[in-house]
């Protein structure tokens, strides 16, 4: 394919042929070249279609804030709908698609929605689609739905990586043009830490796209030399293809580097982007300037774009949209445009100069104090209509027409905490009011937009940076630049009876505004919600401004009064993927595996995520074919003989000094002052409402050191509320905690012979005996010829029970050890299937009982809460609405009819009562297959249920129109007299 | 946020979990004659202001200390990083 | 002016000369019967519920910036009724079936999309909770399903069922949970208050109350002073700023900013709202096309309306997880908004020791789908000095009493509600 419209020159590398498609069309362009530069140097202008009207699109910029040539990149996993063609690195392969329509790019069936504009005009749909009352979602909506969207997700998962890394610097430099390299050579040759980011690939900026020259080299040249001298310096690190996404809090920027974007695929273990937290101590933001538009009639025609944009398609691109160009402009740049153009060999046919008293032009048709009041050419631009200062309509033929209304310093960043630009009546832009603290603004984006002002103003502000840093400048080595002053005569719109487009994308036209003023929506925000202009993807930056100055017109108010929206993070759009970095997926939050987790994989359990753990549920034995066969034998194994479970996942907190049994005592409900050492009591720890917080058991392993388990889920929390008890109430208590909960691997052991075996790995010389060792006894011990270890008598399970721990490392080996010794008894290892059925056989609350709704009096606990003592959570209590007469207590349930299956979250109602929230009695919590006793059991709160023993009530699930007559008992199912754990 | 650890230095407020007003260290009288309103406020009221604010941060994912941060909530201005033991006993506490 | 098909057509055909403001832009009175402080969601609701149902139209709203200006116009725009407890379900049932009626009721259409709200569970202790929940909003007449795995995989077949962290392994549906188009429902409000004679005053600011022997006489604003027999208070957000110059220094509420996200446009790829359960990430698909998203709060208090990246990505992390499809979609906004964090995660509908003096607030993140029952629940209080039957447990004094409304369990501490 030929590149019809390639022009000589370029910062294009034509030794580097690429090959790639569009619409499935073959074409050629250059390394160095843009998806859209390479289009347009093949004749290509229509490349997009527009969201509302779905009116035919070319691109109106050369940068990352085109809100029209947007297509979807690539293909497969890969597909990236919304690309921004301007800023899409051409790379040999490259497929696109064009997006949003239906048919072809050329001919889109919904390109009728065009000619009913009319019904279509800003918030008609608030207006209609009321009638009837279920067509909305029958029909109205699903219509809405499906025309709406731009591009397409292609449904897959992303097969690309994304990293996250840190990044520490005393200066930041926003932006690679003039001001900001003028910044970063100041800073960097002083020697401070500097990090230049900049979101194009070639660094420069403007440089890059105008024929200034910078003493005596040309600015792309000058710009390169900078960076050469940059990149050389070990305490300044360059991030091309970076682009710098917010100004947050403390000097602390976002940044998304675009590392791979501009190959076919990231190479080998590359992520495809990185997104960057940098921490800086000052930040120079020089992110230059916008170009904006001036509206006229059907100023979308593709062809159309901002003079600014067509210098750098034909200086930097060598590329020109049409062989011959017309120029609009109410400024001087409108000018060195016609001069650029001419200088590549581009016919210009005229130079449309709104202002009649602007500069003279010689090099082409100069028809000073005339606006283009329209634009033919449906999907490509071949004439405009030119209104002449005599009031003559003339029509000029060409193929583009380069548009400059002037220049909008790029303020956003200096906005993202709140605050506002003012306003520059010389300009006739908004240029930055209150900065973030540590930033400072230069060269364009401050509303300097001479060459020499730029490189001046990045150089100070550099300095100034340094020397609030304690560094001193060395004084800057400028060149020789271009000072030409900033002419601009406002024209935001040309106005005429036709359409003229302010929000490109969204399809927002001066009459829009118009509208939304003649219907009261006249504040800004009410403007943007209203007409969706500004809310398109480039989020305003190429038509606020006119929209603004459209509805300042018609209130009759300046354009600072009218206000500016809100500018928010990020900059330009950001994939959600980088956002989330390798935390995707299975890698979404890390695993913590047990200490017995090998040996339980070896046996093939099945495990279950708890919080961040993953424990063994249980552990099927061959020929079993359903998890309750696992667990029923697991059960019945364990009360029968014996069983092993890992409950490393506990909370372990150390608890030492002379005042931990008074602390202890303070943070549990119940007494603890005067628990023997050698012992160990369960503990009821209550948060400061009065609410159980948690429950675990305490050890005393010496008069001043005590060792506290929490429950799996509460194991950070109790830890960090005990700190906060320690530091902030009681300062002075002599105690010190530590959590342990990974220096202990730690079993139950648990059944009829459990000592049995127990006494065959602990050491001789420690009696475990019942009379030595008796229920909730505890002590330091060794196992297995000298392994130091902890044992505690207590029991979850109900059944003569231990808890053994030994340090982590040493978890795996015990679990075999002991399995290999209680090969004689039969010993299985039991999941937290098993687990959970023996508790709830036993009546103990767990994790489903203590909800953070529930009080010691709702546990059945009530008598425990101290009165005689202060502890955390006790006075709370005492209030009248945790004390009703009808409170919720925890009782237990069993199906009248043996052969039902109770369900945790059914509700209870009363015998003969209708099902219904006035009769609701409370709500089932745990349930379980008992297999000790053959039926279905269940816990739960019950109101008043401690009183109502024996009754037979209705456990109801209306979710699966089903319900079970329950009776209720108490909720220790299984020895209930606790005979056999102090056996 | 970047929060100036006063034993550790500037880490990112990331390492850290928030808990609430400063208040929360003046914990009532327990055998107060009405110690239940007096914990009724302490738990619940919050001055909320808009303007400076004294919180208390955690550093979990650092030396567990307790801070006490003045940090303004209109701007997030850091200007004060205290350890809560401190404070705490500044204003009385004890055992 | 009423709004219709027929009327849309016409003004297309005739240059759409005939449209008028949707609102007057009225000086305020000296006195008004009522004053609503906030021209937000709640306010604008109770300004028509008031004129609609009590038959009060001396009624002024005020708003100290634009209409529609602060949470209802930052929100997620979902709206449901699978609230957990008593205290709740019913007031969100009645609010929900105030939204199923709103655009025949306003004449506008706020696009009120009952497609389904899905909570996903992840654990059978999480499936039980659901059961829990689910069935106590059957037992109050309101719709839910308890989905399986395939069950969720029907609505929404892109999700992770193969590699997730934590595994899907349900869901709880509410079908008639859903969106609504946020600022249409402020503009909606205001335009049938408006119709109804309600005075709609933006850039009004109130700076002082006139409370005299403990009876509200009126206010002091940037327009000058405005008398009124009642006040009611709806300024979520703001609700100290606003309570301290009525004297009321304390309130069971903490500032916080939620962040919220929208994506690019994007051709439709989900049904409803989804929302995860084991990460904090819910999200929707606009009419527009993008995802509209958010997660948690960032968890300090402030008044900023901004939050930092820490959440941004902790966010997105959860999406990630669950819908790794959308890695290529681009997050095109983010914004924030200061929540009224009460202290059980519940809000507040009450009458304040100043006589006169009503309070609306304490929403936390929930505000925007409570909308048209908080109206019509404040304006009820302050028509009749009497709480609404299904607003009755929203006092000030449930903490006093320990009948605190924890939807969470999270106790008294607001940043985890």
């Amino acid at each position: 394919m030929s590149q019809t419209n390639r022009l000589q020159g370029g910062q294009i590398d034509r030794s580097k042929v690429l090959n790639f498609t569009f619409d499935g069309k073959a074409f050629q362009g250059y390394q160095g070249d843009t998806l859209a530069s390479a289009l347009l140097a093949n004749g290509v202008r229509l490349m997009g279609r527009s969201f509302k009207y779905h009116r035919p699109r070319g691109p109106i910029s050369s940068g990352s804030e085109e809100p029209n040539a947007i297509v979807e990149l690539r293909s497969g996993a890969r597909q990236e709908p919304n690309t921004r063609a301007t800023i899409a690195e051409l790379f040999e392969g490259l497929s696109a698609k064009s997006q949003n329509h239906v048919g072809s790019l050329k001919f889109d069936f919904l390109a009728v929605n065009d000619r009913l504009a009319s019904f279509f005009a800003a918030g008609f749909y608030y207006k209609t689609f009321m009638w009837p009352k279920a067509f909305w979602e029958k029909l109205y909506e699903p219509m809405i739905r499906r025309a709406a969207g731009l591009g397409s997700l292609s449904m897959q998962t992303d097969p690309d990586a994304y990293d996250k890394g840190f990044l520490h610097c005393d200066l930041l430099v926003i932006g690679a043009g003039p001001s900001g390299l003028a910044a970063a050579l100041t800073a960097a040759r002083s020697g401070a830490r500097v990090i230049l980011a900049d979101e194009d690939f070639a660094p420069g900026g403007r440089l890059n796209a105008e024929t200034f020259t910078l003493g005596n080299t040309s600015g792309a040249e000058w710009a390169q030399a900078a960076v050469a001298e940059l990149s050389a310096m070990p305490n300044v690190r360059i991030l091309t293809r970076t682009v710098v996404i917010g100004a947050f809090d403390h000097g602390i920027y976002g940044a998304l580097e675009r590392v791979s974007d501009h190959l076919p695929v990231p190479s080998e273990g590359k992520p495809r982007q990185i997104l960057w937290r940098i921490y800086s101590s000052r930040a120079v933001l020089a992110a230059g300037a916008t170009e904006r538009p001036i509206a006229f009639r059907n100023n979308d025609r593709p062809g159309i774009m901002m003079a600014g944009a067509l210098r750098a398609y034909v200086n930097r691109w060598a590329a020109t949209p049409g062989k011959s160009v017309a120029v609009f402009t109410n400024n001087d740049d409108g000018l060195r445009t016609a001069s650029d153009l001419i200088a590549k060999g581009v016919k210009v046919s005229a130079v449309i100069d709104s202002r009649a008293d602007g500069p003279a032009f010689s090099g082409a048709e100069h028809l000073r104090g005339a606006v283009v009041t329209d634009a033919l050419g449906r999907l490509g631009l071949h004439s405009v209509k030119v209104k002449l200062a005599s009031g003559e309509i003339r029509q000029i033929p060409c193929e583009a027409l380069g548009v400059s209304g002037g220049w909008n310093p790029n303020v956003h960043l200096t906005c993202h905490q709140r605050g506002l630009p003012v306003w520059n009546a010389d300009l006739a832009a908004f240029v930055p009011g209150s900065l973030p603290p540590g930033m400072v603004v230069a060269g364009a984006a401050n509303g300097e937009f001479s060459t020499a002002a730029a490189l001046a103003s990045g150089a100070k502000a550099a300095a100034g940076a340094l020397d609030a840093l304690g560094l001193s400048a060395a004084p800057a080595d400028l060149p020789q630049a271009e000072d030409a002053p900033t002419r601009v005569s406002p024209l935001w719109y040309v106005p005429h009876k036709g359409r003229a487009w302010l929000d490109q994308q969204n399809d927002v036209t001066v009459k829009d505004v118009k509208l939304a003023h003649q219907e009261g929506f006249r504040s800004v925000e009410h403007l943007k919600r209203y007409t969706t202009m500004g809310m398109a993807t480039d989020q305003g930056k190429t038509s606020n401004i006119g929209g603004l100055a459209v509805m300042a017109e018609m209130t009759g108010k300046s354009i600072p009064d009218t206000g500016t929206t809100i500018y928010r993070p990020p900059y330009t759009p950001v994939p959600i993927g980088a956002f989330a970095g390798r935390s995707a997926g299975a890698d979404f939050r890390p695993k913590r595996l047990t200490p017995s987790h090998k040996w339980a994989a070896e046996q093939g359990a099945v495990f279950v995520e708890v919080g961040m753990w993953l424990r063994a549920q249980w552990l099927p034995r061959q020929g079993e074919t359903h998890w309750r066969q696992s667990v029923d034998r697991e059960v019945a194994a364990t009360r029968g003989s014996v069983g092993i479970c890992d409950v490393t996942t506990l909370g372990k907190i150390d608890v030492q000094g002379p005042d931990a049994a008074e602390f202890l005592n303070r943070i549990y409900c119940n007494p603890f002052a005067k628990l023997p050492v050698g012992k160990v009591r369960y503990g009821l720890m209550l948060r400061e409402d009065g609410m159980a917080m948690d429950d675990g058991t305490t050890a005393r392993l010496a008069e001043d050191h005590f060792v506290t388990t929490t429950t799996t889920a509460n194991a950070v929390g109790v830890y960090r509320h005990m700190e906060f008890c320690r530091q902030c109430l009681w300062p002075d208590l002599d105690v010190q905690i530590i959590s342990t909960t990974e220096a202990w691997a730690q079993f139950s052991v648990a059944g009829p012979n459990a000592r049995k075996l127990l006494q065959k790995i602990v050491d001789p010389e420690y009696d475990i005996s019942n009379e030595a060792f008796p229920y909730m006894g505890c002590g330091e011990i060794t196992v297995c010829g000298g392994l130091r270890a902890r044992l505690f008598r207590i029991s979850f399970s109900g059944e003569l029970a231990y808890e053994i721990a030994v340090p982590t490392r040493y978890g795996d080996g015990l679990v075999r050890a002991m399995m290999e010794a209680g090969r004689e008894f039969d010993a299985v290892v039991y999941g937290t299937e098993a687990l959970g059925v023996m508790r709830i056989e036993k009546g103990h609350a767990a994790g489903n009982e203590l909800n953070g709704t529930t009080s010691a009096l709702n546990l059945g606990m009530g008598g425990m809460v101290n009165k005689k003592k202060d502890s955390i959570g006790s006075t709370l209590s005492e209030r009248e609405g945790m004390n009703a007469a009808d409170a919720l207590n925890l009782v237990g349930f069993e199906p009248v009819d043996r052969s039902k299956t109770l369900l945790g979250g059914m509700h209870f109602i009363n015998r003969g009562a209708p099902a219904d929230a006035k009769n609701d009695q409370g709500y089932m919590t745990s349930v379980a297959f008992s297999p000790s006793l053959g039926h279905s059991v269940g816990l739960g709160f019950l109101k008043n249920g401690a009183a109502r023993k024996g009754e037979v009530i209705r456990a109801v699930n209306p979710l699966a129109n089903e319900e079970v007559e329950v009776k209720v008992v108490s909720a220790h199912f299984v020895d209930p007299e606790g005979e056999r754990l102090r056996g | 946020m970047i929060i100036n650890h006063p034993l550790l230095g500037p880490r990112d407020s990331q390492e850290f979990v928030y808990l609430g007003d400063a208040s929360l260290i003046d914990r009532p009288d327990w055998q107060a004659e009405n110690a239940v309103d007096q914990f009724h406020e302490y738990l619940y009221q919050r001055t909320n202001p808009a303007g400076e604010h004294q919180e208390l941060w955690f550093h979990e994912q650092g030396d567990r200390s307790w801070l006490v941060v003045t940090r303004n909530t209109l701007t997030h201005e850091i200007t004060a990083v205290e350890l809560a033991r401190d404070v705490a006993r500044r204003r009385g506490r004890s055992k | 002016m009423r709004y219709s098909g027929f009327k849309v057509i016409k003004e297309a055909l005739t240059g759409h000369k005939g449209w008028t403001p949707a609102w007057r832009d009225p000086e305020p009175k000296k006195h008004y019967d009522i004053i609503v402080i906030g021209g937000g969601g709640h306010g604008l609701a109770t300004a028509w519920y008031l004129a609609k149902v009590f038959g009060k139209t001396n009624v002024a709203v005020l708003e100290k910036g634009w209409i529609g200006g602060g949470n209802v116009g930052r929100n997620t725009t979902i709206i449901r009724s699978n609230y957990l407890l008593d205290g709740n379900e019913p007031f969100y049932e009645f609010s929900m079936q105030l939204w199923e009626n709103l655009e025949q009721d306003l004449n506008y259409n706020a696009m009120v999309s009952q497609r389904g709200v899905l909570n996903l569970c992840h654990t059978d202790a999480q499936r039980d909770a659901f059961r829990r929940r689910g069935n106590g909003m059957r037992l109050n007449g309101v719709d839910a399903e308890l989905l399986d795995k395939e069950g969720v995989r029907k609505i929404a077949p892109f999700l992770n069922f193969d590699s997730a962290r934590f595994p899907i392994k349900g869901g709880l549906l509410q079908p008639r949970g859903g969106t609504v188009r946020h600022d249409a429902v402020a503009w909606g409000y205001a335009r049938a208050a408006d119709s109804r004679g309600v005075d709609i005053i933006q850039n009004c600011e109130v700076t002082g109350f006139k409370i005299e022997n403990g009876k509200v006489l009126g206010v002091e604003t940037t327009r000058g002073f405005i008398g009124a027999n009642r006040i009611g208070c709806a300024v979520a957000g703001s609700s100290g700023k606003v309570m301290a110059q009525a004297g009321i220094h304390r309130l069971p509420i903490e500032s916080h900013v939620l962040q919220a996200f929208v994506s690019e446009g994007l051709k439709p790829v989900l049904p409803g709202v989804i929302t995860y359960g084991a990460g904090h990430f819910y999200v929707s698909q606009s009419d527009k096309g993008g995802l509209v998203f958010g997660g948690d709060i960032d968890g300090y208090n402030t008044y900023a309306q901004r939050g930092n990246l820490p959440v941004v990505e902790d966010v997105c992390e959860g999406g990630m997880s669950i819908m790794p499809m959308i890695g290529r979609a681009r997050l095109l906004r983010i914004w924030g908004g200061v929540m009224d964090m009460s202290m059980d995660g519940s809000p507040i509908i009450d009458k304040t020791d100043v006589d006169g003096l009503y309070f609306n607030g304490g929403w936390c993140y929930g505000g925007f789908k409570a909308t048209p029952a908080s109206g019509w629940c404040f304006a009820h209080l302050l028509a009749n000095d009497q709480p609404h039957p299904v607003a009755s447990a929203y006092r000030f004094d449930r903490f006093r009493k320990g009948r605190m409304i924890d939807e969470k369990g999270m106790g008294a501490q607001p940043n985890l509600h």
